[in-house]
């Protein structure tokens, strides 16, 4: 099980060295072929071309809602089965969720404009997400707050999987109550409602979002693993220097 | 069992309602959120009747805020928490019971002020009575998610901003659907209706979960 390999910090620095590159190179080349291919595919029959913000914004939801998933299943890893880079995973991804999580809310903003005529309605899956935005505001502020990382992990883990319960409510809130926001029009159980012109471009655009969020995220976990290594090198050279 | 946990009631309402307690300061709080808001709107009597609901339920919710960082950090600085974590009682009932006593010593008030500050704003019999069921059904939960972040914040010197931001995105559904319950009872063909039974299901949902969260919360604080 690769996970349990992984539990020694050495050893995901050495993968992660190899993995953030590739990913990272991985995702400008699918965001920009599904861009590229967005802005050539034909615009909507009634949206005309504002269609378009669809290849930013419904990526970035998709990396909000997932990346908190993850903050939640690393909690679990944190506080059940105690695995030593679980709390590194969720403080790292809490940030950058949050990113997604804002520039899901700001192109929505833009979109809804032109099609709705206001650039904020409080609709379910709008309230819903910026209450998803609120909570890993909470996180963030929760992990700053105490100092001692272990203890903090413990407490942000809690709080992530008590916030977990908005996840389903943000995926569910167009059929629940009665929406201006479209509903699933991707991930239905009869396929997808989307002409496949438009449907190629945003899958390609998703997955290079997806590419782009593992590698931010490695990337910060290896940041947060070197912070924890020279904040132990710190304390042990003061007290070499106070024994001297 | 039920005598230890009314004794750990009885312990919190006389420390809450002693001198230093600090049970009042909500209910002036209230009051003051309550009255800023004609002078903001301006003294439109038509309009404040419309969202008074609203603005006692604003009032309420950050006037429950207060305080909440103190359940149990003050038990943790004067080392009584290590007391109850010996208690021969589940952590959570106990977590249950602090939080019952913190809602009685601060937010029963806020439920008990409600109607008068609501004739302040012209809120009509009908709206009046809504408001105060929906408040004595929310704000215990409110008290309850409180709790969860008191226990988080347990350790934490002068917390209270952080308790606010942690509690109130997850007490916007009770803000939802308490306003909501009320402005069903006035309009609404059932009285409250189905907005007040989501109201009723969120809070229980609450009282569950807060001392569960909170007792885990606390137990790895200590270690």
């Amino acid at each position: 099980m690769p996970l349990s390999e992984l539990a020694n910090p050495h050893r995901f620095l050495r993968r992660a060295r190899v993995l953030i590159p590739a990913l990272a190179v991985f995702a400008l080349v699918l965001i920009g072929v599904g861009l590229v291919q967005g802005f050539r595919a034909p615009a909507d029959y009634q949206q005309g071309e504002m269609v378009r913000v669809m290849y930013i914004h419904v990526p970035s939801a998709w990396i909000a809602l997932a990346a908190y998933t993850l903050m939640a299943i690393a909690s679990l890893g944190t506080l059940v089965w105690r695995h030593p880079l679980a709390d590194v995973a969720a403080k790292a991804a809490a940030p950058i969720g949050a990113a997604f999580c804002l520039l899901c809310l700001v192109t929505g903003a833009l979109w809804g404009r032109p099609m709705w005529g206001a650039y904020w309605v409080w609709d379910p899956r709008l309230t819903s997400v910026l209450v998803l935005f609120l909570l890993y505001l909470g996180v963030i502020a929760l992990w700053r707050a105490i100092d001692d990382p272990s203890r903090a992990a413990k407490a942000a883990a809690i709080l992530t999987l008590v916030g977990f319960i908005n996840v389903p409510i943000v995926k569910f809130s167009v059929e629940w109550w009665s929406s201006l926001h479209q509903g699933a029009s991707v991930f239905r159980l009869d396929g997808p409602s989307i002409h496949p012109s438009l449907l190629q471009p945003l899958l390609i655009s998703a997955a290079g979002f997806a590419a782009l969020f593992f590698a931010l995220h490695l990337a910060a976990m290896r940041n947060e693993i070197l912070r924890r290594r020279l904040h132990t090198l710190g304390i042990l050279a003061a007290a070499e220097a106070e024994a001297r | 069992m039920s005598a230890a946990l009314a004794a750990i009631l009885k312990r919190d309402l006389k420390l809450a309602l002693r001198a230093g307690g600090g049970a009042g300061i909500g209910m002036i709080f209230f009051l003051a959120v309550v009255v800023i808001v004609p002078f903001a709107v301006g003294p439109d009597l038509p309009l404040l009747k419309r969202i008074g609901a609203a603005v006692l339920w604003i009032g309420a919710l950050l006037a429950s805020l207060l305080g909440l960082e103190r359940i149990f950090a003050a038990d943790h600085e004067d080392g009584s928490l290590d007391l109850l974590f010996l208690a021969p009682l589940p952590l959570a009932l106990t977590a249950a019971a602090k939080a019952f006593a913190h809602w009685i010593a601060t937010g029963l008030p806020l439920v008990v002020m409600a109607p008068i500050l609501g004739l302040m704003l012209g809120i009509d019999a009908r709206s009046l009575a809504a408001v105060t069921a929906t408040l004595l059904v929310g704000t215990p939960a409110v008290t309850f998610i409180g709790l969860l972040a008191g226990a988080l914040a347990v350790t934490l010197p002068r917390s209270g901003l952080l308790v606010a931001v942690l509690v109130l995105p997850l007490a916007i559904p009770l803000l939802i659907f308490g306003v909501a319950a009320t402005d069903a009872a006035v309009t609404g063909e059932i009285p409250l209706g189905a907005p007040f039974r989501l109201l009723c299901a969120i809070s229980l949902f609450f009282f569950v979960l807060g001392p569960i969260a909170a007792a885990a919360a606390l137990r790895y604080a200590r270690e």
